[in-house]
């Protein structure tokens, strides 16, 4: 890779994220030490320390490209993407959470009260006697202490500052980082707002499984499906996977050792919602004709919310469980 | 004294203006057969609520589960599927196609605080024009004892 006149600088961050995205960029293996010569660590709070003042201290747009890992989940996110937003001339929603809410984004079944009896109240390992719960604000022998605040609603990056670029994956897989990097150091960059790394087909158009047009009887849970036939379609096989539904990009790695797609590279190119996207291919692969046999297939479908949504809530039409509702419901 | 008078004459119009709650639903009917019943049913002069609109496909199995949720996103209070009886697809199979996909649906907006009656899937011929009219007419009635749906109050909060 060609050298760039002066060293890139780079930053990591993570937001509501489990850190499996910050282990994910040193999947890319040696080609690490190639990243190391290009480019200068100036944020990285999962391998060193940094503080937020020396990053309010960079001048606006001091970091070339900028690496958001996670969701937005609380009011200290939120600050922290407009301030990289400010001081990133690139800034780059690395990794499902924060490119469309991941799965912490599944909180986006509950309210945020709900969230909380359950974290501090209910849950077997909790002994709250004086039922605390975190507070914003707290006032301890005369000093001020503060905690972000906890939102109802889990949003992506793009809801809150502009993105330039998007890289899907949960974690994103090694040839989809290192394709991204090499998009970056380049300069070959397609229109901001566009997904880099990925593919833009689906991950069936690289799965190297064999479509042999099969009816399916049932769709089978996760325990009830060892072993299946390692040739032919999970889907035709009762098992659902996210495939049809998904982009392409990580070269199929889950459906190839055994484990249908679960969706974790979002939405295939135009599509906004992949959960409904997922709904009709289930309605299309069904080829049943009968009424009574469709809803009973269909009845079998565990959670399918949950399922088709398990990394895209925040970036669905409908965005969460209604809360009117859940209000009511509590009452 | 004229600015009073009319502060008080706008406060007393905005009192006047609490108009009762009219459901607005979207109506997604087939071209072959419901969309036939809903045309049949206006040239016959029967009578039913205004509160659908209607938007016109080749068959119940072109509406993709994105415009269901799009709809209720944007503030239709509830959805109407109309198709082709089963076995009756001008297209074969596209109806069997929408049975499960609304079943699914259906199954998730549970999950999701979607009122069941919000969303109804119906199987009317071109020459049922008077089931046409109760189904429109029944289904308003119960989106309006649901209530305005307003999803995008759920945006609001953070």
């Amino acid at each position: 890779m060609e050298q760039p006149k002066e060293k890139l600088k780079l930053g990591v961050y993570w937001a509501a994220s489990c850190g499996g995205c910050d282990i994910s960029m040193l999947e890319i293996g040696e080609k690490i030490l190639t990243v190391d010569s290009l480019a200068d660590i100036v944020l990285w709070p999962c391998i060193a320390d940094f503080k937020y003042k020396d990053v309010r201290a960079y001048p606006d747009k001091y970091i070339d490209v900028m690496f958001f890992n996670g969701a937005i989940r609380n009011s200290e996110a939120e600050e922290i993407a407009h301030l990289l937003r400010a001081k990133s001339k690139i800034l780059i929603a690395y990794g499902s959470c924060s490119y469309e809410g991941g799965i912490p984004a599944l909180a986006n079944f509950y309210s945020k009260q709900e969230i909380f009896d359950r974290a501090y109240h209910e849950s077997q390992s909790t002994v709250n006697a004086d039922r605390i719960e975190p507070k914003t604000k707290h006032t301890e022998n005369g000093y001020e202490l503060y905690l972000p605040e906890f939102w109802e609603t889990v949003r992506m990056l793009s809801d809150i500052v502009d993105v330039d670029y998007f890289i899907p994956g949960c974690p994103p897989a090694e040839k989809t980082t290192w394709s991204a990097i090499e998009a970056l150091v380049s300069g070959n960059l397609p229109p901001t707002g566009s997904i880099i790394g990925a593919g833009n087909k689906s991950v069936c158009d690289e799965c190297p499984r064999e479509r042999k047009e099969t009816k399916i009887k049932r769709f089978k849970r996760p325990h009830e499906y060892v072993a299946p036939d390692p040739d032919q379609c999970l889907l035709e096989q009762g098992i659902i996977c996210l495939g049809p539904a998904t982009r392409s990009g990580c070269e199929a790695r889950c459906i190839d050792s055994g484990m249908p797609c679960r969706g974790c590279y979002g939405p295939c190119a135009d599509v906004y919602d992949q959960g409904a996207k997922m709904i009709s291919a289930i309605g299309s692969v069904l080829e049943s004709e009968d009424g009574e046999e469709i809803q009973r297939v269909i009845d079998e479908i565990m959670d399918p919310a949950g399922l088709f949504y398990r990394f895209s809530m925040s970036h669905s039409y409908l965005l969460r469980r209604r809360l009117v509702g859940a209000k009511e419901e509590m009452k | 004294m004229a600015d009073t008078t009319t502060t008080e004459k706008s406060a007393e119009h905005t009192a006047e203006k609490v108009v009762p709650f009219e459901p607005k639903i979207i109506g997604f009917l087939c071209w072959w057969c419901t969309y036939a019943a809903s045309d049949m049913a206006g040239t016959s002069r029967l009578k039913y609520p205004p509160n659908v609109s209607i938007i016109r496909v080749m068959c119940s199995s072109r509406v993709d589960p994105s415009f269901i949720m799009r709809a209720f996103a944007e503030g239709a209070d509830g959805v109407l599927i109309g198709g082709c009886h089963l076995g009756e697809c001008h297209y074969v199979s596209g109806n069997y196609k929408t049975a499960a996909r609304i079943a699914l649906l259906k199954k998730t907006f549970s999950q999701l605080g979607v009122e069941d009656d919000r969303l109804r899937l119906e199987w009317i011929s071109a020459g049922e024009i008077r089931k046409f009219a109760e189904v429109i007419t029944d289904m308003t009635e119960k989106v309006r004892k649901l209530g305005p749906l307003n999803w995008r109050e759920n945006f609001e909060p953070k």
